[in-house]
């Protein structure tokens, strides 16, 4: 049945489910092809990160004294970047899927939310090499007997860390790309935005830097609690608690499922205006 | 027998025009009070592509959809395929349909052939284990076994196409929505695709097929419906349909003024392209080897004072390919103080193609020589038919597809100097 307009929670998830095969074979080629003709090649998942942790090191650590509670320099900002990056490459790479896409949308239809869970996909390969990157600096510290870099067993929830991120990521991407198909400003709009927020979600100093009346604004972010709640895990300090846990993941998830109703009702007519 | 496509008072508007900024307030009020309806039936610049379409298509059909350009046959398939939804009417399937409206789409260049059957089977719809079940006949299908595990950007047009085709004509989908798929690719392959595409409705699947190739469309179908200005002309055998749409060409003068798709600032308007011989009279084809005019009637809104113009000719395959260009500035000329109604001639003393079908289309473009604005421009604007004529003098012509156009030359033999 194909109708002007369907009902508002027609999601076709089963469908969805049936094209998996899809969803894994688009992520396996978006990573592939991506550092195809370079000399470095996967190398650059490694590289990015690094000189990153360096210049924040530098800058911010060194010139500007912000401190990282202590804690290596190299484990905190590593421990809020591996989970950042793919937060915003996430978002960046959903917010424009009907424009990027539009040749192959617009010539052969598969339930277009494939998309973006091959985006979610494919950015965990540069994630786990980038966490695997993290995790050498952790031994190296703890071989070390840094008195500041104390894991817990709260590690073991990591999965869950991602898994949030992704269900965020994906609800705001699809909000942009179903509301960016007929006018762009709002995929421009996030990529400033998510330049802006790294900086509001304590990536590059820790919040016991701020003010404690105002550090609620933070955990209002729900992409702070997880970020801090990686950081408690692996290197056992952070001032996340589990309500703040527990109210980013409603957000998470309540986007998620706003994403998802928007970007398939945006579908529907998305190629007459792309 | 069931019912496999049903097609029920469908209707589809586009917006015509470029967005416009004010557009953004617009469709958000229009959201905030709730109303559902994206079209203004009032608004002018409201395209119907279709207007109450209908027809039923029963399994194992194979339906010809023939009709001239823009006259919704993409439109319509898009609808089928799901890529966009009807603004009215509802379209109903039995089974899953998978579309080849364009070969390759989804090929990335930088893969190989290998894993571009995978990517590209799984967008069409099959499952990783289906394709690698049928990965070998893909490939034995395709005759590219050499170049199976070489990225697709060293391939050729022709070797990208029948990969794709390989691809699609596996699919075991219950309905088939194949758009020109057969226009391209050497004579013997597209035998082997018209040999595939018999197979696939003998076994009972139901394949709606675009083309403007009427011999493919007479010897495959079993059914024919003509598509004109949106709506469905005739619905019937396809021979019947094939005469219908050949009726519909008419004279030698294909109007332009239900055309929405055109570019330029529109000061100077070409209303309709006329055909005509060596004579002046107008006709529906044209002639290998006879002379042939192309007329552009033109309309020049009243306050428009621009010149001088310059008129550019393009015929194209009718997929597209540039055959040749002719443009008024090649002989450094434009035209100065247009009238407000007129025609510009394009005379060709003889017409060197093949027989076959083209398109020609047409560029006004004010201060050609200079700044080359664009007036008024559809690249897709008539369809020129030739028929076979004298053009060597002997009688005879190349054989089909041999070739894109006509030369002269003159043959002689010598013998070895010693």
């Amino acid at each position: 049945m194909i109708q002007p307009s369907g009902g508002m929670f027609e999601v076709p998830l089963g469908e969805i489910w049936r094209y998996r095969d899809l969803v894994w074979m688009l992520a396996v080629r978006s990573v592939s092809t991506s550092y195809k003709q370079t000399v470095l090649g996967p190398f650059w998942y490694i590289l990015q990160p690094l000189m990153v942790t360096a210049v924040f090191s530098f800058l911010f650590g060194r010139m500007a004294q912000f401190q990282s509670d202590r804690i290596p320099h190299y484990l905190f900002y590593m421990g809020g970047l591996v989970p950042w990056n793919f937060f915003s490459e996430t978002v960046t790479k959903n917010s424009n899927i009907f424009v990027e896409n539009s040749q192959i949308f617009s010539k052969v239809y598969f339930p277009r939310f494939c998309m973006p869970l091959a985006v979610v996909l494919s950015n965990m390969i540069p994630t786990l090499v980038q966490f695997g990157l993290f995790l050498a600096g952790l031994a190296f510290y703890l071989l070390k007997d840094n008195e500041w870099t104390n894991p817990s067993w709260l590690i073991v929830f990591t999965p869950l860390v991602f898994v949030q991120l992704a269900a965020l990521a994906l609800g705001v991407g699809c909000i942009v790309s179903a509301m960016s198909r007929r006018f762009r400003d709002l995929t421009y709009g996030v990529r400033v935005g998510l330049q802006l927020l790294m900086f509001g979600s304590a990536i590059v100093f820790p919040l016991t830097r701020i003010a404690p009346e105002n550090r609620w604004l933070f955990f209002l972010n729900p992409v702070v609690p997880p970020i801090e709640f990686f950081r408690l895990a692996f290197v056992g300090r952070s001032l996340v608690e589990p309500w703040h846990l527990a109210m980013s993941a409603g957000i998470s998830f309540g986007l998620l499922l706003i994403g998802l109703i928007m970007f398939h009702r945006a579908d529907r007519n998305a190629m007459d205006t792309v | 027998m069931a019912v496999a496509i049903r097609i029920e008072n469908v209707s589809k508007a586009y917006r015509l025009g470029e967005l416009d900024r004010s557009l953004f307030l617009h469709d958000w009020m229009r959201k905030l009070r709730g109303e559902k309806e994206e079209v203004d039936r009032a608004d002018p610049k409201t395209f119907w592509a279709l207007r109450d379409v209908n027809f039923d298509v029963q399994e194992g059909d194979v339906v010809g959809l023939l009709g001239r350009n823009g006259a919704g046959k993409s439109t319509l398939l898009k609808l089928i395929s799901q890529i966009t939804a009807p603004t009215e009417g509802a379209i109903k399937l039995r089974g899953r349909a998978a579309s080849l409206l364009e070969v390759g789409t989804g090929f990335h260049p930088e893969l190989t052939g290998r894993d571009n059957i995978f990517v590209n089977g799984a967008i069409l719809g099959m499952t990783k284990r289906e394709i690698a079940g049928k990965f070998d006949e893909i490939v034995e299908f395709s005759g590219i076994e050499n170049f199976i595990d070489t990225p697709v950007k060293r391939y050729s047009v022709g070797m990208r196409v029948r990969l794709a085709f390989s691809i699609a004509a596996q699919l075991e989908t219950e309905i088939l929505i194949l758009d020109e798929v057969l226009a391209v690719g050497d004579a013997a392959f597209q035998q082997k695709c018209l040999g595939r595409i018999s197979n696939i409705s003998r076994s009972g699947r139901t394949v709606l097929f675009v083309s403007h190739d009427v011999a493919a469309v007479e010897a495959l179908c079993t059914r024919g419906i003509v598509l004109d200005q949106g709506r469905v002309g005739f619905d019937g055998s396809q021979t019947e349909a094939i005469e219908f749409y050949s009726s519909l060409r008419g004279g030698g003068t294909q109007s332009l003024e239900s055309r929405p798709d055109r570019k330029g600032s529109g000061e100077v308007r070409v209303r309709a392209i006329e055909l005509r011989d060596g004579a002046g009279t107008s006709v529906s084809v044209g002639r290998v080897g006879k002379p042939l005019e192309v007329v552009l009637h033109f309309a020049r809104s009243a306050d428009a004072q621009l010149s001088p113009v310059g008129v550019e000719l393009t015929v194209t395959t009718h997929l597209g390919a540039p055959v040749f260009f002719h443009a008024s500035w090649l002989e450094a000329k434009e035209f100065q103080k247009l009238p407000e109604e007129g025609e510009f001639i394009c005379r060709f003393p003889e017409l060197a193609l093949p027989a076959g079908h083209y398109q020609i289309g047409y560029r006004l473009m004010f201060r050609a020589m200079r700044k080359r604005e664009a007036v008024d421009a559809l690249p897709d604007a008539a369809e020129l038919h030739v028929e076979a004529g004298d053009f060597f003098g002997t009688g005879k012509l190349p054989p089909p597809k041999s070739g894109v156009c006509l030369v002269r030359g003159s043959w002689t033999m010598e013998g070895a100097k010693s």
